[in-house]
């Protein structure tokens, strides 16, 4: 069965993204990006240390270009200015890649969107042609506001970010993939693969996660783990979960019972 | 002269370019975007766009995150 995740015209097989922040080594990064499967990685785009060691290892000679589709963020923009900045350099940084992550934040303890800015910055985005897919709340509404305005894909919040608390409203994250025309991929607050597997038993599209994989005691193990339960989650959510009930049925036959 | 790369003081031989600022900063061959006074130079260009005293640079690259 062809099951494709198709973002901005392009097909993807896998429906786990994964970030490329935290881990102990490029090394240790580039085996829990393979193990997980993921085709897209993001990656933040910074100021170079002056006075570094020219031949120091870099990101991309680890997490290829040729191998997966990046995905820069504006992480830690806290203006729709900074965060439409940052997307203008990663297009030139990356020979004209369209496909950015925006995300513009409220305040440092939460790392909660600031939505008004994100609006504001998805629109100017969009209009010079960026491919947006927006970090945001789970707050339909909102959801829909930024699929409206052009974005190619909708990420809403599970949890706040590196929580690892996994999905605090899941009825909104339903509402918000009922209502939606674009991929809905619920990135942030994911901690062990039993939350991937319900955000994908909601019916998202995808998850995006970094710190879960990242800071588990095996990074290379639990991306394997977030893998599979990607695959397992879109699975029931396509097979369709059989009805809740209060009381027992019984699944041997009454009848022919000894006695 | 003296630049501002990256929100620091550099000192830069007059007259040069971006891509001479770039091989003084010992960056030569690394994937790279350059802002310069605000407005983003596509690495075709740095070779022939001069900077002068006082130039805002920002250098950036990719780094792993999330």
């Amino acid at each position: 069965m062809s099951d494709t995740l198709t973002i901005a015209g392009k097909i993807y097989s896998s429906r786990l993204l994964v970030g490329s922040g935290k881990y102990a080594s490029f090394a240790q990064n580039a085996e829990a990006a393979d193990a997980s499967g993921a085709e897209i990685v993001t990656v933040a785009i910074r100021r170079v240390n002056l006075g570094q060691d020219a031949s120091a290892p870099n990101l991309l000679d680890f997490i290829r270009p040729d191998r997966y589709t990046l995905l820069p963020n504006t992480a830690g923009c806290y203006t729709a200015d900074d965060a439409i900045r940052t997307c203008r350099l990663a297009r030139e940084l990356l020979d004209g890649h369209r496909l950015v992550k925006l995300e513009v934040l409220g305040d440092p303890k939460t790392l909660y969107p600031d939505i008004t800015a994100t609006l504001e910055a998805a629109k100017v985005l969009v209009q010079e042609g960026f491919e947006v897919m927006v970090y945001c709340t789970d707050d339909p509404i909102q959801c829909k506001r930024l699929e409206e305005i052009g974005c190619v894909a909708v990420m809403p919040l599970a949890a706040p970010i590196g929580s690892g608390l996994g999905i605090q409203n899941r009825y909104n994250i339903l509402t918000i993939v009922e209502n939606a025309k674009v991929p809905i991929i619920v990135d942030a607050g994911v901690g062990t693969a039993s939350d991937a597997a319900i955000a994908m038993e909601l019916g998202c599209d995808g998850v995006l996660m970094n710190t879960a994989i990242a800071e588990a005691k095996n990074p290379v193990l639990m991306a394997s783990a977030m893998r599979h339960a990607i695959i397992a989650g879109r699975e029931a959510f396509l097979a369709g979960r059989m009805p809740m009930r209060r009381y027992a049925s019984a699944s041997s036959p009454i009848a022919g019972v000894i006695g | 002269m003296s630049l501002m790369v990256n929100g620091r003081a550099e000192p830069l031989p007059a007259p040069a370019t971006l891509e001479g600022l770039v091989d003084a900063l010992h960056l030569t061959g690394q994937r790279l975007a350059i802002e310069h006074n605000s407005q983003i130079v596509p690495r075709s260009l740095w070779d022939t766009t001069p900077v002068a005293d006082e130039d805002r640079i920002e250098i950036v690259k990719a780094i792993g995150g999330g």
